[in-house]
């Protein structure tokens, strides 16, 4: 079926299945590989965008779901490639393998637009939901710190 | 140090006859590959230099989170003397005739590495020299370098590297063992903190990882397999999955597994039901309707309660071999003033790498080309040729990088299976496993069971110690990974040892490498049983360890003074005293439900001890909150924030394998993703603070070492809180769960 999606402020038309997860839709359908799979269950995070501006887990979300709302994936981030939440996790050398940090971002970004100063037991229950098998917890943490700091400098969250 | 591909087999394969396959489990093929020493190694290959100056570095090694992408190419960058802004990193594809030994694992980055490389940079550094020297008619040796310059004070002349490198690169190498190297003290890079090249590709979602390969006219695959392994396909209903949506071919695949009773490492083809459609989804989906009559095969007999059961069985019997002894152990133990006994028990376990298995090949007109997350690009390209009958010649291997790999990237499987679609589609083909996949058909740790019994005397000193370890085998030779190493501590420094192993129960799934193999599971065992004695002795655990450490080895124990692999109890006895110093664990104090444990391995050359500070509240669920760490890996560590990382992330990684565990119920895996499979989260992962000890031996490495003391000092400090020992893991078979 034709379906109409808005990711990352351009809009595709394209025709698969309604129930196709968007994950599948955004890495093999429309190229953007850098959402990632990992448990297909919605149990690990890897797989997170927003969508109009709230968390979801694309792995578990029909394609047919989010017809015209506004997605957001990690290449859409930033216009300019420097959203403080990525320039934290570059400056504080979060990654170890990378795969998750894709996820662990998006799930960072939405954590820091509701709560722009958080504390360490904000970020607990904010990114619980997102597994990283390498273990960079402390650096993720803080990470989220740094970046808040960023915001705050910057003039308020985006 | 000299360390090529035999002579790490042979490291690995050292001590006993007994090791079968070392604790790495290097398969014997492995040992056939042909012999190359890593010192042979092509330097042009490894640097460019436009004439605008802008190097970029060639990263070696295949790069699955342990940071060589970065810290391989420092190692060049320091004696080739450029700034490291200047410096672009490329993966390089595998091609062990330019880069020498290409192998991620066994924590062998560094210590192989650490002198080639920076060999390789003075050696471009000097034919830069020379060629500078010689446009300006002067004797080389009266001109430097400086951050990407030759500089010839006397005149007053300078020239960029971008100038000089028509010239220098049609100048012959200089022999590498010729060169002089930097003093330690005027390195400008190497001791540094350096962010990892791909940050910025990792947090902008470029597409660097394996599962991201897309080629033109590529179709994407899944390989349905038997819950059992090596599970053949009887029936299936393919025409009828053919006519699903995206779906473009659906192919029986027969496999290619031998009859071994001890499965290899690498597998050849598994058998089952490939399905190829547009997009990975479109398989998947189909899969759903996939209806397959298998043939299990041999493997439906495992069950992992008769496996308990056929363990408890083997202890009642005499060892079935000797793998080390020494002493009068019989004799020690009737005259000690106590002996203590105790069984431990650790489970199967899978890898998890997030990025699940998977590969991308084409195969076209005779060529094949991979892009691979292998952590052994040349196993990887052997197995591809034979697999596709491709000569190893024209087989590409092109590494991605791994979104994590742990151990399980050795097995090639998926690159296999991606080589073979490709032939029988005669289009790309990129294979992806599932998490289900992915957890179901991996290459397991083997469990394992461990009886000890150990004397005491009077000053509680431990004189005797006897261990009967059990394992999978068919009563001669050992599953993979079921090895077990005779030298670890404290082997040598208790007055007399022995280590028995039965391994005769029969297994049929593929066991192989986790990360730290073997240490992985014996030092939670030694070192909670370490414990043990020391609180029946009456003795802080920290004393006795640290008595021991100080004794003269025992006599009738082989000790290498000059071998890196083997012990030297002065190392492990600094990294004790430090954490001790760290951790406060002199002056800790002692309340009902919370308590400090301390624990210290040596392993991969490498050594840690750590101090966990745990809770555990009402219902016995364990809060750690707090780990600190002492390491030693020489002289240098080459990037301090990196390494730093890599020991917080070990130390969960041990911490998590607390919690899981695969069991087999009929041949099958039961746990089948993450909800079953618990990995520690944010809210439960501890705060960790890491120190260094720098000693007078050559780096080595940090993608292992940390992760075995994490377990047993947990362990030990639920034992301070509760008084209750863990000896069964996974924890919840010792009533215990992370809270």
């Amino acid at each position: 079926m034709a379906i109409t999606l808005k990711v990352n402020k351009q809009s595709h038309t394209i025709d698969v299945p309604g129930e196709m997860p968007l994950l599948w839709v955004l890495r093999d359908v429309l190229g953007l590989k850098g959402t990632k799979y990992g448990c297909g269950i919605s149990a690990c995070g890897a797989c997170t965008v927003h969508v109009d501006g709230r968390e979801v887990r694309s792995c578990v979300t029909p394609a047919s779901s989010v017809e015209n709302r506004n997605i957001t994936t990690i290449e859409g981030l930033a216009d300019t490639e420097t959203h403080p939440v990525q320039m934290a996790w570059e400056e504080t050398d979060v990654a170890q393998c990378g795969y998750c940090q894709p996820g662990q971002i998006m799930s960072a970004v939405a954590l820091l637009s509701k709560t722009p100063k958080p504390t360490d037991t904000d970020i607990d229950s904010a990114m619980s939901g997102n597994l990283c098998r390498c273990g960079t917890y402390p650096r993720i943490r803080e990470a989220i710190h740094r970046a808040a700091e960023m915001q705050t400098a910057r003039g308020g969250a985006r | 140090m000299n360390l090529d591909r035999r002579s790490f087999l042979k490291i690995t394969a050292t001590a006993s006859g007994a090791f079968v396959l070392g604790v790495y489990g290097v398969p014997k093929a492995f040992g056939q590959a042909p012999r190359r020493s890593f010192n042979a190694v092509e330097p042009l290959a490894f640097v460019r230099i436009a004439p605008n100056g802008a190097v970029t570095i060639m990263a070696k090694n295949p790069e699955g989170g342990q940071g060589v992408k970065t810290h391989l190419p420092m190692l060049i960058a320091e004696e080739l003397d450029i700034d490291w802004k200047d410096v672009q990193v490329e993966q390089a594809d595998g091609n062990d005739k330019l880069y020498g030994f290409q192998f991620l694992g066994g924590s062998t980055a560094t210590p192989a590495n650490w002198e080639t490389l920076r060999r390789v940079g003075a050696a471009w550094r000097q034919m830069l020299i020379s060629a500078a020297a010689a446009s300006w008619s002067v004797p080389a040796s009266d001109c430097t370098t400086k951050a990407g310059r030759v500089v010839h004070s006397a005149s007053g002349r300078s020239a960029g590297y971008g100038e000089l490198v028509a010239k220098a690169a049609t100048l012959t190498p200089p022999a590498l063992d010729t060169l002089k190297l930097k003093e330690p003290s005027s390195f400008t890079i190497i001791g540094t903190s350096r962010g990892g090249v791909d940050n910025r590709a990792i947090v902008t979602g470029k597409p660097i990882f394996g599962i991201d390969v897309e080629l033109p006219g590529m179709l994407h695959a899944v390989l349905h397999k038997c819950p059992v392994f090596g599970g053949k396909v009887k029936t299936a209903n393919t025409d009828e999955i053919a006519k699903l949506p995206g779906v473009r071919k659906v192919i029986v695949v027969e496999g290619t597994l031998g009859n071994e009773k001890i499965l290899p490492l690498n597998p050849r083809l598994e058998p089952g039901v490939a399905i190829l459609a547009d997009s990975w989804w479109y398989a998947e989906n189909a899969r759903k309707s996939l209806k397959v009559e298998w043939d299990f095969g041999q493997g439906t007999f495992q069950n992992s309660d008769a496996f308990t059961q056929q363990a408890e069985d083997a202890l009642k019997q005499p060892f079935g071999q000797v793998v080390s002894h020494y002493g009068d152990v019989d004799g020690s133990l009737q005259s000690a003033s106590k002996v203590i006994e105790a069984t431990y028990a650790y489970p199967f376990l899978s890898h998890n790498s997030l990025e699940p298995q998977g590969s991308t090949a084409s195969l076209k007109d005779g060529k094949l080309e991979v892009w691979s997350t292998t952590q052994d690009p040349a196993a990887a390209r052997r197995l591809t040729a034979k697999i596709t009958g491709v000569s190893e010649s024209d087989v590409t291997i092109h590494l991605m990088r791994a979104g994590g790999s742990f151990g399980r990237r050795y097995v090639n499987d998926d690159d296999v299976e991606a080589a073979w679609l490709s032939k029988q589609a005669g289009v790309p083909v990129n294979i992806t496993w599932s998490r289900e996949d992915d957890m179901t058909h991996d290459s397991y740790r083997p469990s394992g069971t461990i009886a000890l019994k150990a004397g005491l005397d009077a000053k509680g000193s431990v004189v005797a110690w006897r261990q009967h370890y059990v394992t999978f085998g068919d009563g001669k030779q050992s599953i993979l990974q079921g090895g077990i190493d005779p030298r670890d501590f404290p082997a040598g420094y208790v007055t007399a040892y022995q280590l028995g192993m039965s391994n005769s129960i029969p297994l049929y799934i593929r066991t192989g490498p986790l990360r730290s193999p073997g240490a992985n599971s014996q030092a939670f065992v030694y070192q909670s049983f370490l414990d043990e004695l020391a609180h029946a002795a009456g003795r802080d655990p920290l004393d006795l360890q640290i008595e021991m450490l100080s004794r003269q080895p025992a006599t009738g124990f082989v000790v290498q003074p000059n071998n890196p692999q083997a012990l030297n109890p002065e190392r492990l006895r600094g990294v004790l005293e430090l954490v001790a110093e760290m951790s406060n664990w002199r002056k800790r104090k002692s309340e009902k439900g919370r308590g400090m444990g301390i624990a210290a391995f040596f392993t991969h050359q490498t050594y840690f001890a750590e101090v966990a500070d745990v809770s555990v509240d009402s219902q016995n669920r364990i809060t750690v909150h707090q780990v600190w760490a002492a390491g030693d890996v020489g002289s240098q560590v080459i990037n301090p924030r990196a390494a730093e990382n890599l020991t917080y992330g070990g130390i969960i990684d041990g911490i998590s394998q607390m919690e899981q565990e695969i069991t087999l119920l009929k041949g099958a895996v039961e746990q089948t993703n993450f909800t079953r499979q618990p990995m520690l989260r944010m809210r439960q992962a501890p705060n960790i603070k890491v120190q260094f000890r720098k000693t007078e031996y050559s780096p080595t490495g940090l993608g292992e070492p940390m992760l075995p003391p994490a377990l047993p000092a947990v362990a030990n400090a639920v034992f301070a809180a509760t008084g209750k020992r863990i000896r069964t893991l996974p924890l919840k078979r010792s009533g215990f769960s992370f809270a």
